[in-house]
């Protein structure tokens, strides 16, 4: 299956890189016992150092996300439950003068939200197009540290979604915020079985910090350069524990 | 990329008279350095996480081979290919190789070092395939048909009217007489031409950051999101990475991730940070039916086991150029290669030989702040060390810079003689310089000073003298 980059009088590609590497390491291939525990190595994935900036209450994340949220250009609206999505978009919207057509993700958590309380609200199901102004995705997972959403590719959740429209609006459970990256990821590992390679990465994870932007022009930063200009988060509170009043949370 | 770096001393001539260079300059140092040391601050573990950082990568380099395949065999089972690139060429005719079979004519691609040191576009386009550069720094020297001067900022020695510009005279098709009334109007057309690029595209092509052996991924970083929709929306997606770019899983990566942005831009972490497993799977909506990864060596192999090796902990975050008093005064152009300031000193020698780049370590100060700023603890000012050891060994070097050099290390192999030299040194040159505070002419170094006047060290030494500005600078931040 692996491709080999071989004109004629050289040993293939692998074989010269592998060769060149451990002639230079002045070792051959690695003996069995070797092998053997940087397999466990992979296996245990050890984490290092955490820093201590997230290790806070449940309510504390929440609000440590969303002052990283908002410290990265993006915003925040808390929402009690599912039924008051339709009307918090609508009002985003409003506010913002943007149009009511909304390109969602597939998601079941999205197609369950009870749309027809906001009869103006357009939405189509699906991947984004380029035409595409507002975007609704569902996010995975939520990380406190840095204010960023963990967004894997799948059937329900295209990535286009995350990057065509101007506006992005994510769909977004309190419980699924986290303290650290490393946390996220054992939500992966734990919840997500791929179909084509049995183990747990998808074809493509996104961890998004705001909305998008550029510095190119003499270092002065612009929002909303190739992808979303905005970043609008919808939080339901479904955690009890993070409804209670947070520590005071570090800017 | 062809390199002028033997012409380094002119080109850093041309670089100190150049007005709209040295604005630039001025302009960008106080931002880089600035945001840094807030983000650092602002974490107290990050010492220790560049330790942990050095560590990461020593261990995959002292067992790159392993890493190297079980990442490959990943890739692999996630529908994807590696095409194993020993050479420059090896890897342009893949990338090429792969184009004309999918009957490509446009491919647009991510920010890419890689793609620099190949010259990609050039050898797509000699074969009648339009590369477009995404980044917007890129896009703009793609028009300009300019190499980047820096490795994360590649157009920052232009200038608003540059932009304004180059995208007049690109952009025929929009009225001549159009107002770009702000920045922002400059990235608004920017943002609307690369739109229909990126649809129209049949490729793809990116960098990596880090490759994963536990998962068999690529990770890019990047601000824009051109990154992220050039490997989504084509058909196909290429990657470009060098060997060294392996970490063994993703709890390594993540610690690397956590020196990245803040080391590059002062960001707690980048906009978008994005993992690629192989190829769009069953049911899904969007993504590439074809995943490749040019793995490229290119002489990376051949600094195992020698005085460079550390070299290839390297992230390619730019915070030793930005910290450079050198790269500070001549930006990145006058390096002329790919890879400029200190890490660029250090590599640019071992991919393109020293008879090429040889004047490259001498460009420095010696200062060592590009290895204190370092997120994995290069020791770059010891490297360059050594490859004017060996230049001198090669005798390469002039007859009166082979004396000067031997005196200096000397002096410099001895610290306490060092310290005491210098503080002579800097007592003698305050005085000579005291009525002006600069001095237009220096004994031995005519070359230097008759660019630009040497400032005098008002009776310090460069240590005292930059511990002390560091602290009055934090204290304005
Ligand atoms: S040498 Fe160090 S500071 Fe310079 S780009 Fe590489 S990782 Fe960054």
């Amino acid at each position: 299956m692996s491709a080999e980059a071989s004109p004629p009088g050289r040993p293939p590609g692998r074989v010269a890189i592998l060769g060149a590497i451990r002639r230079h390491l002045r070792r051959g291939a690695l003996p069995e016992d070797q092998a053997a525990m940087l397999r466990a190595r992979l296996a245990a994935h050890p984490r290092h150092l955490i820093p201590a900036r997230s290790r806070l209450s449940r309510a504390g994340q929440v609000a440590l996300f969303i002052a990283n949220v908002e410290k990265e250009f993006g915003s925040v609206a808390r929402l009690a439950d599912a039924r008051a999505v339709p009307g918090a978009i609508a009002d985003y919207l409003a506010q913002q003068n943007l149009p009511s057509e909304i390109v969602m993700a597939p998601h079941p958590e999205l197609r369950e939200i009870p749309w027809a309380e906001r009869p103006l609200l357009k939405l189509r199901a699906g991947r984004a197009e380029a035409s595409d102004l507002v975007s609704l995705q569902q996010g995975f997972a939520a990380i406190a540290e840095t204010g960023t959403l963990m967004l894997p590719a799948a059937p329900e959740r295209p990535t286009t979604v995350n990057l065509l429209a101007d506006t992005a609006l994510v769909l977004l459970r309190a419980s699924r915020i986290v303290g650290a990256y490393e946390e996220a990821w054992d939500l992966l590992r734990a919840e997500r079985r791929d179909p084509l390679t049995g183990g747990f990465m998808p074809r493509n994870v996104m961890l998004v910090t705001g909305p998008s932007r550029s510095a190119d022009i003499e270092q002065t930063l612009e929002l909303g350069a190739h992808g979303p200009r905005r970043l609008h988060i919808l939080l339901l509170d479904d955690d009890e524990a993070a409804r209670a009043t947070p520590e005071s949370v570090p800017k | 990329m062809l390199s002028t770096s033997p012409a380094f001393k002119e080109n850093a001539h041309k670089a100190i008279a150049d007005v709209g260079l040295q604005k630039a300059l001025t302009r960008t140092k106080p931002h880089f350095q600035g945001r840094r040391a807030k983000a650092v601050e602002a974490l107290p573990e990050f010492e220790r996480l560049r330790e942990i950082g050095r560590d990461i990568k020593n261990h995959t380099l002292a067992n790159l081979d392993f890493y190297l395949e079980t990442w490959a065999g990943n890739v692999e089972r996630a529908g994807g290919q590696v095409h194993w690139c020993a050479t420059a060429d090896d890897a342009r005719a893949a990338v090429l190789g792969i184009c004309e079979r999918v009957g490509a004519k446009t491919v647009t691609k991510g920010k890419s070092m890689i793609s620099e040191e190949l010259g990609i576009n050039e050898h797509l386009e000699q074969h009648g395939i339009t590369p477009v550069e995404t980044d917007l720094g890129e896009y703009i020297l793609q028009l300009r048909r300019e190499p980047p001067s820096h490795i994360i900022a590649p157009a920052f020695h232009l200038n608003r009217e540059d932009w304004e510009e180059s995208f007049r005279r690109a952009h025929t098709d929009l009225p001549a007489d159009r107002v770009f009334r702000e920045r922002r109007d400059i990235l608004t057309e920017a943002r609307a031409k690369l739109r229909a690029r990126f649809l129209a595209a049949d490729v793809g092509i990116t960098g990596a950051n880090f490759l994963i052996a536990e998962t068999g991924s690529s990770v890019i970083v990047t601000n824009e999101g051109n990154g992220d929709l050039t490997q989504t929306l084509p058909r196909v997606h290429i990657v470009l990475a060098s060997i060294e770019k392996m970490v063994p899983t993703l709890e390594d990566a993540t610690n690397m991730l956590r020196l990245l942005a803040r080391s590059a831009t002062g960001q707690d972490f980048s906009v978008y940070t994005t993992f690629s497993t192989g190829v769009r799977r069953e049911g899904d909506l969007d993504g590439p039916e074809e995943y490749h990864v040019i793995l490229l060596d290119n002489g990376r192999s051949a600094m195992l086991g020698t005085e460079f090796q550390d070299m290839l902990r390297c992230i390619r975050c730019a915070a030793c150029m930005n910290h450079c008093p050198v790269y500070g005064v001549v930006g990145g152009h006058a390096y002329g290669w790919v890879y400029p300031g200190p890490m660029g000193a250090v590599l640019t020698p071992t991919l393109i030989g020293i008879d090429q780049a040889g004047n490259l370590p001498n460009a420095s100060t010696f200062c060592g702040k590009c290895e204190s700023v370092c997120p994995v603890k290069i020791p770059l000012p010891k490297m360059m060390r050594h490859w004017r050891e060996r230049e001198f060994e090669r005798h390469l070097t002039p007859g009166a810079v082979r004396t000067n050099l031997a005196l200096w290390g000397f002096v410099a192999r001895r610290p306490g003689l060092y310290r005491l030299a210098t503080r002579i040194g800097a007592g003698v040159l305050g005085w000579l310089g005291r009525r002006r505070g600069r001095l237009s002419r220096f004994p031995f170094a005519g070359g230097w000073t008759a660019g630009r006047d040497l400032p005098t060290p008002e009776g310090e030494t460069f240590f005292a003298r930059y511990a002390s500005e560091q602290r009055g600078k934090r204290g304005r931040a």
